[in-house]
């Protein structure tokens, strides 16, 4: 993935694909990535009509009830042109891998979707690839790590992006997290019908980050960050887990009020 | 081996609390993964292997009858015999049979997971012939009584301690416990005479090569060498996968197994075997059988979304990268193949009925393809398996799910049908959740989230949609 491309290809205006998690649990995520994209010049579109992808149900194995919410979804968002954004590796995992399978047999939906997800980014994706990853020059004074949500690592590819973006956050300490590529054991609705392996597999990544002693966690999908986020307040512990979005708006923020930006 | 796939919630929890299983566990990932990493990363032309890797076993697979076809003929011309076997039992009829017929009384065993399939040591012993297994980590969980933990490390859930009590008669609790050179010594001397006495070897294969009717062996302790060599019978089984076309094939696949499987660059041995002493020869058995094995292959052949679990060359890698495998261990698995592969071809061979839990314990993080050497899309498979037993479309039978779970998912469809619903759903959901919530966060909560709140707390749904607040935010930029 290049990590700068000329200027001229930089988009103006995308389209927001909030991901149910983040639109219902998580709206402060969504203002958060609207933030960003604005401060990069960017118009932002919401389709008020927007629900989800149909990755959960798809993941359970309810095909046919997963089926109709991709179906439209693809149909939403297929009436409007131009970048689609979506702050969730895992959403757009579905959408760019996923749907290959989901609609396996049918050649024009899966037409459709291999279309929809050739304009269907992650966040960090999308920043590194149009505007690079030293676009944003924030600043926040905490320390913080990193956790590579597995989805956005291994299914889109996106590695040491995020960090690059992060350090160009000043004041913010960052420290590497020992197994950062390994899964947090979220998984879905994995992590309610096993929750004790769901939970077994956090444990070792709750006692990194414990290790680690940062202040913050930073990963890049909300389900992740509830599951750390979750494990964490029941072991009493006070690192609070950050979606990559607030942690930029926020640095964003800080630099306006300072009069740096 | 008979499966025990419906029992793998309650041994995965049993595990889950046994901290010196858990601690051996590590290992696995310290010592293997790290290993393949490694290996990987001073392999120059790596991700290039992999991908000839992946194109060698497509090819293989896809005219896996012609291969077969060359491999039989090439071995019979080298004065082997071969038997086709449909199944584990007859299989295991016919080395036993050639057993009697040629008055057999030790068998020695080198590694080999066809022959657990079999359950071959075993059948033999029934019999009344002495059968050892002669792989260090295979010996000990023989001793053990028990059946192997990781494909290539199969006693590595086993203590130091554990093993000198099965291998060490003098050792008894409190006694300094001796090291791992000491213990394989105690091994080395109690299995010398059995290679001695033994008139028949048992072997798996690595690879077969078609044009040379030759097997592989890839092994680290010579045992495989001395079973190929000193008795005067020598039985191989394998898999019907486990073929390769040509020499020049295999060389590609042993660089990416062993780097895979072990981090080593090449293994302490690789054998090639081109089947009996010939009348020239003064060494060597005076017989070569091979047995290739169906066991239920032909259907993962015949099953499109599934066919691609036939090119794994059982390296154990998709094991030492699986978060899941690293926390439940190898018996919760039920049967012969432990982990992500395990997981996939265990519901085929077996039945998915009984081995519904398999394909569902996966958070499906994807480190399993990540690793695989020939790339196989566990993931893909994971979730074709659950589609499976979620909705029972390809086979009625296969359905396992609850009418509890049907009926959530009907539900979640409904609401994710349009906004209105899915902004009503959520907002009763809130309702419903927030007197049990303290700080916007949930200790307990109702089914289907009491799972989650087992050990987690749950973040309670958001006062307003995402929505609702650019909608406002809009309207406050425009007035």
């Amino acid at each position: 993935m290049p990590e700068n491309t000329a200027n001229s290809s930089r988009p103006e205006r995308v389209t927001l694909f909030a991901s149910c998690m983040v639109d219902q649990l998580a709206p402060t995520v969504g203002e958060s990535t609207v933030d960003v994209l604005e401060h990069l010049g960017i118009t932002v579109d919401f389709l008020d009509d927007q629900t989800c992808c149909g990755q959960p149900a798809f993941n359970s194995g309810f095909r046919s009830e997963s089926l109709p919410v991709a179906t439209r979804f693809i149909e939403l968002f297929e009436q409007v042109t131009g970048p689609i954004v979506v702050p969730s590796g895992s959403c757009a995992a579905m959408v760019r891998n996923f749907y290959a399978d989901l609609f396996r047999g049918d050649e024009k939906m899966t037409i459709r979707a291999r279309r929809l997800g050739e304009r269907l980014y992650e966040l960090s994706e999308f920043i590194t690839r149009f505007f690079g990853t030293d676009a944003i020059k924030g600043t926040l004074a905490d320390t913080a790590t990193y956790h590579k949500c597995c989805h956005l690592l291994r299914e889109i590819g996106v590695d040491e992006e995020p960090m690059k973006i992060l350090s160009n956050v000043e004041g913010l300490q960052m420290t590497p997290l020992e197994r950062a590529d390994v899964c947090c054991g979220f998984g879905g609705a994995f992590s309610v019908k096993m929750p004790d392996i769901s939970s077994a597999i956090l444990d070792e990544k709750l006692d990194n980050i414990e290790t680690n002693g940062s202040n913050m966690v930073i990963a890049a999908d909300i389900g992740c960050v509830y599951q750390m986020q979750g494990g964490l307040r029941r072991r009493g512990s006070a690192v609070q887990v950050v979606h990559i979005a607030e942690v930029l708006a926020q640095s964003i923020r800080n630099s306006s009020v300072l009069g740096k930006s | 081996m008979k499966p025990l796939t419906s029992d793998f919630r309650a041994k995965a929890a049993e595990t889950m609390v046994d901290e010196q299983v858990l601690q051996s566990l590590e290992h696995v990932y310290t010592g293997f993964f790290k290993g393949r990493l490694e290996a990987a990363g001073n392999t120059d032309n790596w991700e290039d292997l992999r991908e000839k890797g992946k194109a060698i076993k497509d090819h293989t697979i896809a005219h896996l009858d012609y291969y077969l076809g060359q491999l039989a003929d090439n071995v019979e011309k080298n004065g082997g015999s071969v038997f086709f076997a449909a199944d584990a039992a007859e299989a295991r009829k016919y080395v036993l049979d050639l057993a009697h017929a040629r008055d057999i009384k030790t068998v020695i065993k080198s590694k080999s997971m066809v022959s657990e399939e079999m359950a071959l040591a075993q059948a033999l012993i029934d019999e009344g012939i002495e059968a050892v297994e002669t792989d260090l980590g295979e010996y000990i969980i023989q001793l053990s009584g028990e059946t192997p933990y990781h494909l290539i490390a199969p006693a590595v859930h086993k203590s130091r301690k554990e093993v000198a009590e099965l291998l060490d008669d003098s050792y008894v609790d409190g006694n300094p416990v001796p090291d791992a050179t000491e213990l394989t010594m105690m091994a080395r001397e109690k299995l010398r005479s059995v290679f001695e006495r033994a008139d028949m070897s048992v072997t798996g294969v690595n690879f077969a090569v078609a044009e040379s009717g030759s097997i592989a062996l890839v092994t680290n302790e010579g045992n495989g060498r001395m079973s190929t060599t000193v008795p005067r019978v020598h039985v191989a089984v394998m898999g019907m996968e486990k073929i390769v076309p040509s020499i020049q094939d295999l060389s590609t696949m042993l660089r990416i197994l062993i780097r895979s499987a072990t981090g080593q660059r090449i293994s302490s041995y690789v054998t090639l075997v081109n089947g009996a002493r010939k009348s020239d020869e003064e060494e060597g058995p005076e017989e070569f059988h091979l047995v290739i094995l169906d066991n239920g292959r032909q259907k993962l052949l015949a099953d499109e979304q599934m066919r691609e679990s036939l090119n794994c060359i059982r390296c154990g890698a998709c094991l030492n990268a699986c978060p899941v495998y690293r926390k439940v261990g190898g018996h919760a698995y039920g049967w012969v193949y432990p982990g992500p592969i395990g997981a996939i071809v265990t519901p085929v061979l077996t039945g998915l009925k009984d081995a519904s839990n398999l394909p569902a314990a996966s958070s499906l993080c994807g480190a399993c393809h990540d690793a695989c050497p020939v790339k196989i899309n566990i993931p893909r498979m994971l979730l074709e398996l659950r589609y499976r037993t979620a909705e029972g479309k390809t086979d009625k039978q296969e359905r396992t799910s609850s009418m509890r779970e049907r009926t959530v998912w009907k539900a979640w469809r409904i609401g994710m049908m349009g906004r209105k619903r899915f902004d009503v759903g959520s907002r009763l959901s809130r309702l419903f959740l927030r007197p049990l919530a303290e700080n916007g966060w949930l200790k307990k909560a109702p089914p289907p989230i009491s799972g989650w709140t087992s050990t987690r707390d749950f973040p309670l749904i958001s006062s307003s949609s995402l929505r609702s607040r650019l909608n406002k935010r809009s309207k406050k930029t425009k007035s």
